[in-house]
């Protein structure tokens, strides 16, 4: 059993957030920089080199790439041999997001009742913090800032098994099609399948993660992520909506097994600053 | 990109006339920020008869909550919001006065129409283009709603300010026109 201060995620944490929000993952940058040779649109090709120049400047000078510095969204893995003293991993980890949207320079978004007076926490949280128990002895956390403007082009729909892969294929690619400009194209889709209404939400998510260029282990989901992505860059709604041959850079599928009469199927997609962070402490 | 127009603020419907869905602009001049809570307010104001924070006159609203400031900058990141939340608001501030609006995204079709009805132009900046754009702010200051934090109005100076007339007051729909123009023949319709 490993003894662990859960203070000792604070700072980290704080870290996390900054760079997160200030320095895109190397795949995605490379994957924008491939976009940019595809794009034959004279004004997807000028967006995606404001894109290109705004992730220098941001890295150089330690700016939030975009001001929407999003909801922190954690994901934090825990090994089961692990003993958590010292008080609240909650707050501790919230105290990390507090310090690092405060440090960094990075903006509020947090309200605290949703559909009353909508005051702002004024420190960025609480974070959404997903616990998960996993074999072993560290703690691995994920930080993902999400934007409100991508979050929001985000469906569900409890499909019938009877709709099969090529009706998911279409719900996809038509919900991408539909919210346009809204989400910041190129965009990253996260797809989930099946569990249960509130676990397919949270696979979506969760295939944000991924690193593009990686695929689902099961050669028929493989596919359906090759076919959704060449069908949505085929719609022309290109970067920022505004006509182009760059909708998505990925298009990421996780699954789960479900029920017989069901079949979940959830999307949220990822703006073009597909901010993600990994610590393992 | 083709050569970009330079305009410069306050807007006349002359000058907003001229620009065409599809033409990259530099703004120069005066831009006020505003987002969903700010809108409820000035429209209220309007409601109620009562004076708006700033003339609305040939002014632009720019769509955006900006990071806050490092030391030794006016403003920290700065990039559009999605505009389709101000939608509900906007045909009102534009049969007020308002010429220009500048976001990401789509707008509603009573937008549109009012943009037609009364001369005013929406421009799509880059969204996530937060830090370049924010390059083209030189001064910012907040003349309303302090407590609203990133969604207070402020009013900005702005010196090529880059973005692109996304809808004209003619009609013209690069949100429309642009997919069309990209639009694969496989694709289903």
């Amino acid at each position: 059993m490993r003894e662990f201060d859960v203070s000792d995620v604070i700072e980290p944490v704080k870290k996390s957030c900054i760079e997160a929000n200030t320095v895109l993952p190397d795949d995605v940058k490379k994957a924008l920089l491939e976009a940019k040779g595809k794009e034959e649109s004279p004004v997807g090709s000028e967006t995606l080199s404001q894109i290109e120049e705004n992730i220098k400047i941001s890295a150089s000078e330690k700016l939030p790439l975009c001001q929407d510095t999003g909801f922190a969204v954690l994901f934090v893995e825990i090994g089961q041999d692990v003993h958590l003293a010292g008080g609240s991993l909650r707050e501790a980890l919230n105290e990390g997001v507090r310090q690092g949207y405060k440090e960094g320079y990075l903006r509020k978004s947090i309200v605290a009742d949703p559909a009353g007076e909508r005051i702002n926490t004024n420190d960025n949280t609480p974070a959404i913090i997903h616990l998960d128990l996993v074999p072993g002895d560290k703690i691995k956390i994920t930080i993902a800032p999400k934007g409100g403007g991508s979050e929001n082009m985000s469906t569900i729909k409890m499909m019938k098994p009877a709709d099969g892969l090529s009706g998911i294929k279409d719900f996809v690619v038509d919900w991408v099609q539909k919210a346009g400009g809204n989400p910041c194209p190129p965009v990253v889709v996260g797809v989930g399948i099946g569990g249960t209404f509130e676990h397919v939400a949270f696979l979506a998510k969760k295939a944000l993660l991924r690193d593009i260029g990686s695929h689902h282990p099961d050669p028929i989901y493989a596919e359906a992520e090759a076919e959704i992505l060449k069908r949505v860059n085929a719609t022309g709604v290109g970067p920022m909506g505004l006509g182009g041959r760059v909708t998505a850079l990925a298009v990421f599928i996780e699954t789960h097994p479900c029920h017989i009469a069901s079949m979940p199927v959830a999307v949220n997609i990822n703006c073009h600053a597909a901010r993600h962070k990994t610590v393992i402490l | 990109m083709p050569e970009r127009k330079r305009i410069t603020t306050p807007l006349t419907k002359e000058v907003v006339a001229e620009l065409r869905a599809g033409d990259g602009v530099l703004i120069s001049g005066i831009l006020y920020t505003a987002r969903d809570a700010a809108h409820k307010r000035l429209v209220e104001l309007i409601e109620k008869g009562e004076k708006l924070p700033f003339d609305l006159e040939g002014q632009i609203i720019y769509y955006v909550g900006p990071a806050p400031a490092p030391p030794g900058y006016p403003i920290g990141s700065a990039g559009p919001t999605t505009s389709y939340r101000m939608d509900p608001y906007a045909p009102i501030l534009i049969e007020y006065g308002l010429r220009g609006m500048i976001g990401k995204g789509q707008r509603s079709q009573p937008v549109l129409e009012a943009m037609k009805k009364f001369g005013a132009v929406y421009f799509a900046a880059v969204g996530g283009a937060a830090a370049l754009i924010a390059r083209s702010i030189k001064k910012a200051e907040v003349i309303a709603y302090p407590e609203l934090g990133a969604e207070a109005i402020r009013r900005l100076e702005v010196e090529d300010f880059p973005c692109i007339v996304a809808n004209d007051m003619h009609g013209g729909n690069l949100f429309i026109e642009g997919p069309r123009e990209y639009r694969q023949k496989s694709q289903k319709p």
